[in-house]
Formats: C-alpha cells, sequence, structure tokens
C-alpha cells in the first residue's frame, strides 16, 4: 500500500523528472511533496472538527465552573466546582442517569436479538431479499422526529390505532408505560442500522465451514454459536459500540413523546431543559461535562474489549 | 439457516415469505400510520382508525398555507445541501490523503473523527449556544451548518477512505503510459470510479444533516433558520381548539418523501456504504 503511493507521488508531485528507474534517490524528496500533500488535504476537515468541538469542549469546562444563568447575568461570578455539586446530589440528574442507562441497555440489548435476526433474515433469504433490505432501509433514513410523532399519536388516547386497541390508557402519561413506548420508538428506528453491521458481519463467515459443520452433525444453533458468532465478533462489538453511545445520547424521541415529563427525562433531556428553557448555562454545561466523562467511560471500556479491532485503527482497510 | 445442507423447497420459500412479510410490516406500520393521518379530514382525524374514513388533502392545503412550514422546508432543504456540499468536499480530500498517501498525523485524525463519532452532540450544545450567541451565529445557518458538518465528517471520511482504498489506482498509472495527462487520467479514470463511493457518502451526510432534531432545537430560535423537524414540535394548528396532530402529520410525510426516494432508488449504494465504513474486518 505505502508502496504504490509514494511511487505515485514521486511521478505526479513536484519532481516529474524523477521517474521510476530513479526512485531511490527522489525518494526524500517524494515523501515531502507526500507529507505536504497529505496535510494539505487533511487540513480542511481536521480545522472544522477540531474548531467546532475543542474550543467549545475547553469553553464548556470554564463555563461549568461558573455561576452563570442567563436570567440574572449580573450575578455571574466564580464559583469552582459549587455546581457540579449541585448537579450530583441533585435526585433529577440521578434520575435521569437511571432513565438513560436503563434505557441504554435495554433498548440495545433488544437490538442487538432483533438485529441479528433480522440481519440472518437479510442475509440468508431465498426470496424476497431486496424487498427487505430495501423496506428495513426506511425506519434507519426516516426522520427520528417523524417516526417519534407517530407513535406519540399512535398512543394518544381517542387518535391512535394503538391506544384504542389497548383500550384508551393514556400510557404516555406515566413513568414505566411511557419509557416502555419510548423503548419501542428507539428500538423500532434503530434495529436496521444494527442488522446492516451485523449483516456485514455475516458476509465474513466462509459458507463452506457452516457446510463442514453440518456434515460433522452440528445442528443450525450450535454452528451458529460456535462458528458464526465467534467469527463476527469484531463486527458485533462495533455495532454494539456504535449503538451504546447512541443509545446513550437518547433525545428526539424523549423530547417528543414525553418532553422529559413524569421523571422520564434521559441526561440529554434535562440537558436541554436546564439550558434552553432554563438558560442556566453553569449548570448546563456542568451536566454537558458529566455527560462527556460518561460517554468516554463507556468508549474507553469497549475499546478495552475491542483490542486491535477497533474501528480506529488504520491496519490498511479490510482483507 | 436455510441454505445450509436444505434443498429450497416450496415449504421453505413459504417460510421466507412469512418472514419477510412480517419484516415488511414492522418496517412500514408506523409509516403507514402517519401518511394515513395525514390524509384525514379533520372530522375523522381522532377517530383511531387506521385507515382514514374520509381521505382529504385539507392537511397539506394547510401546511403549505403557512410561512411556519414552507419557511422551514426551505431552511432544511439549503441547511443540509450545503452542510453535505462540504462535508463531502472536505471528507473527500481527507480520505484520499488517509487511503493513498503516507503523513505523520494520519493515525492521529482517524482517531480525533472516530472520538468525534462517539462524541455525545449535547455535551456541545450547551458551550456552541453561548459561543455562536456572542459571534452572532445563533440562529443563523452557519450555525447550523457548522456543527453539521463537524459530525458529518466522521462518517464521511470512514465511508469514503473504505471506498478509496478498493479503487485500482494502478489504471491512473496505466492511463497515464498511454499517454494521458494527469488531469486526463483523473478525469476519465479515476473520478468515474470514485464517483459512487462519493455519491453514497452524500446520501448518508443528507440523511445525518435532514434527521438532526437536538442541535436544530437549541441552535435557533425564530422561523429564519427552524429546520422542519422542529418546526414540526412548534406546530400549535391554527385554532386552539384544532388538533395539530393533521399538520404535523402531513409536514412529516412531505420531509419523510426524499428518504423514501433515495431509499427506494440507492438501497444498495446506502447498504454498502453504510457498511463498509463502520466495519472493517
Amino acid at each position: 500500500m505505502s508502496q504504490t503511493a509514494t511511487e505515485d507521488t514521486a511521478t505526479t508531485g513536484a519532481t516529474p523528472a524523477s521517474v521510476a528507474p530513479k526512485k531511490k534517490v527522489a525518494l526524500s524528496e517524494g515523501k515531502k511533496a507526500e507529507r505536504r500533500l497529505g496535510w494539505l488535504l487533511c487540513a480542511p476537515a481536521a480545522i472544522t472538527m477540531i474548531a467546532v468541538t475543542g474550543w467549545p469542549i475547553l469553553y464548556s469546562l470554564l463555563l461549568s465552573m461558573q455561576r452563570f444563568d442567563l436570567k440574572f447575568p449580573d450575578r455571574t461570578e466564580w464559583i469552582w466546582f459549587d455546581n457540579y455539586v449541585t448537579v450530583l446530589s441533585s435526585p433529577y440528574w440521578w434520575n435521569a442517569v437511571w432513565v438513560t442507562v436503563l434505557l441504554t441497555v435495554v433498548t440495545v440489548a433488544v437490538e442487538l436479538v432483533l438485529g441479528m435476526s433480522l440481519a440472518l433474515i437479510m442475509h440468508r433469504a431465498l426470496v424476497g431479499r431486496g424487498i427487505v433490505r430495501t423496506t428495513t432501509l426506511i425506519p434507519y433514513g426516516i426522520v427520528t422526529v417523524v417516526a417519534a410523532f407517530s407513535w406519540r399519536f399512535a398512543w394518544t388516547p381517542g387518535t391512535g390505532y394503538l391506544a384504542e386497541a389497548l383500550g384508551g390508557d393514556p400510557v404516555l402519561t406515566e413513568k414505566i408505560p411511557a419509557l416502555m413506548v419510548v423503548g419501542l420508538a428507539e428500538i423500532w428506528k434503530t434495529t436496521p442500522f444494527m442488522a446492516l453491521l451485523l449483516m456485514a458481519g455475516l458476509a465474513l463467515v466462509p459458507d463452506d465451514l457452516l457446510k463442514a459443520a453440518a456434515m460433522d452433525g452440528a445442528n443450525g444453533w450450535q454452528r451458529f454459536i460456535r462458528i458464526t458468532v465467534p467469527i463476527m465478533k469484531p463486527a458485533i462489538l462495533v455495532a454494539l459500540l456504535f449503538r451504546t453511545l447512541d443509545a446513550f445520547r437518547i433525545f428526539d424521541n424523549l423530547f417528543v413523546l414525553t418532553a422529559g415529563s413524569q421523571g422520564t427525562s434521559s441526561v440529554s433531556m434535562l440537558t436541554y431543559n436546564n439550558l434552553i428553557k432554563g438558560l442556566n448555562l453553569g449548570i448546563g454545561s456542568t451536566m454537558s461535562v458529566l455527560i462527556f466523562i460518561m460517554v468516554a467511560i463507556i468508549a474507553f471500556v469497549f475499546i478495552k474489549l475491542f483490542g486491535t479491532a477497533a474501528p480506529g485503527s488504520d491496519d490498511g482497510g479490510k482483507r | 439457516m436455510a441454505g445450509i445442507g436444505g434443498a429450497e423447497t416450496p415449504a421453505k420459500k413459504w417460510g421466507w415469505g412469512v418472514l419477510n412479510t412480517v419484516v415488511v410490516i414492522y418496517a412500514l406500520i408506523p409509516v403507514l400510520w402517519i401518511v394515513s393521518l395525514s390524509f384525514k379530514s379533520s372530522k375523522t382525524l381522532s377517530d383511531g382508525n387506521f385507515i382514514p374514513r374520509e381521505w382529504s388533502l385539507e392537511n397539506y392545503q394547510n401546511i403549505f398555507s403557512t410561512s411556519e412550514f414552507t419557511r422551514a422546508l426551505i431552511n432544511s432543504i439549503g441547511i443540509a445541501v450545503i452542510a453535505t456540499a462540504i462535508a463531502v468536499v472536505f471528507g473527500t480530500m481527507a480520505a484520499y490523503a488517509i487511503a493513498r498517501l503516507e503523513f505523520p498525523g494520519k493515525n492521529l485524525l482517524v482517531g480525533v473523527s472516530l472520538l468525534i463519532a462517539m462524541f455525545p452532540q449535547v455535551s456541545l450544545v450547551s458551550p456552541l449556544f453561548e459561543i455562536e450567541r456572542s459571534l452572532g451565529l445563533f440562529d443563523t445557518w452557519p450555525g447550523l451548518i457548522l456543527p453539521y458538518i463537524t459530525f458529518a465528517l466522521p462518517l464521511a471520511i470512514y465511508t469514503l477512505s473504505a471506498f478509496f482504498r478498493e479503487i485500482p489506482w494502478e489504471l491512473e498509472k496505466a492511463a497515464k503510459m498511454d499517454g494521458a495527462t494527469p488531469g486526463q487520467a483523473f478525469r476519465r479514470v479515476i473520478a468515474p470510479l470514485a464517483a459512487p463511493g462519493v455519491f453514497t457518502t452524500a446520501i448518508l451526510v443528507f440523511i445525518f444533516c435532514w434527521n438532526d432534531f437536538l442541535f436544530a432545537i437549541s441552535l435557533t430560535s425564530t422561523e429564519q433558520s427552524r429546520t422542519v423537524p422542529v418546526a414540526l414540535s412548534f406546530f400549535t394548528g391554527s385554532s386552539q381548539f384544532e388538533d395539530p396532530a393533521g399538520s404535523i402529520a402531513a409536514a412529516a410525510v412531505v420531509i419523510t418523501i426524499p428518504i423514501i426516494l433515495f431509499v427506494l432508488f440507492f438501497q444498495r449504494r446506502i447498504v454498502a456504504g453504510l457498511t463498509s465504513g463502520a466495519v472493517k474486518g
């Protein structure tokens, strides 16, 4: 890989005179040109990403150590870690943390099972594979808010077919039923994405191996557990990581379905409410920083599990 | 696990047919429900029937007669298109460098974009809210385009560098040996090979920008830059006695149409793009 790349820049780069025979001499010049080109090409992406995330993260650290309420801008002052004490001793915060963790664990677990079934269906279907793949992409592509409204109206007493079918109880006004509906909406929307990632992993399992195992008398379940799952383990871990981090920031579905009432706020929802509704920048930023730390811990644990199979490890692409 | 040690018997085909039907129903029910709501007349809107008893276009007429929706639609399209274009251009440049060049800092860039892909977006909302207010970017198109580009870039870079690795770059050299100029070699040989990957990435990035709600609701405050998902959540109906469900449903259907079209026409590419970027080896 690197070999061909070097040759190419040597010929296309700044030194057109140095063609193939003189490659060794031109290497250092070519390498320099290659570096410059590499940096130049990456600069816009790198600068944008760092400008929009790096500085704001530092800034939110600063904000989180100030009393900063836009309703009372005169009273802004440095209070160091008081905001953290306030947030960490608030029952609302811990309720939001538990709601988020619960939703994340339950939805990701269900999605893994459903997604795996869906992936197997898409991978093995004898008929209608195209239709299945196309329709499962619809939940992935549809705007989350749209899907959330569809569920909300479905459960609204009077208006909704589900509410009518189940006796007309206003499920979205009670904590546990509301959370179940939120989980359902989340699972519906993101299972296809999980299934697609898992399907890519399934494609790596050699058919010959499965056939050989079948000849040796392994039944379908044994083949799945002993052969398919171990081979696609990296794909499973990647899918789990992406979905866990995504589920942890759940916001859209909650906003539309319950708006965080009856103690159904997730951490994102609570931060939004403090920031945009409450205009309390200090507390909002404190929550932002805490969420960032929690996500970093989750990612760290997953990457430890991955080892070298992390999607960021640049191993020259798939073989 | 059919297909292993078994023939394609009619019974198995039936089994697959049933499974497929279950999947299709699962995927389509919420979509069909919102479509059905959008076509209900205001009298039958809250009858709780899955299929409209009385079909009407009044919800669509209502939303297209208010600037609340049409302005939001223009904002959504404009912001998503501009952010997609910029993210794809920046992403293509970076992905080309990652796939083909050796330079120090390459793995750092890959690492940073992975970090951003995992980043909790809500963590950015508080500081961006304050920074954008002081820079005058709050409630403007650029104020949304910037974070969209940032969060779309990791997606674009991963998808594109996976595509670029698969391109047979030797063809470029071969074309030059046959007397093509570098420009011709790029235009005639490399561009056609790279185009599908770039196009796929553009679709994925567009879907991402089109879908966003958190930034859109936090960093806008007026019709001037509100996108459709946000406008939807503010629909109240034209009078206080009117149920906004019909208008919301109609607007929801309108912004779902582009997604359905993408999915129908580019199913294969979207699947390839999603999986190539996210799963390696």
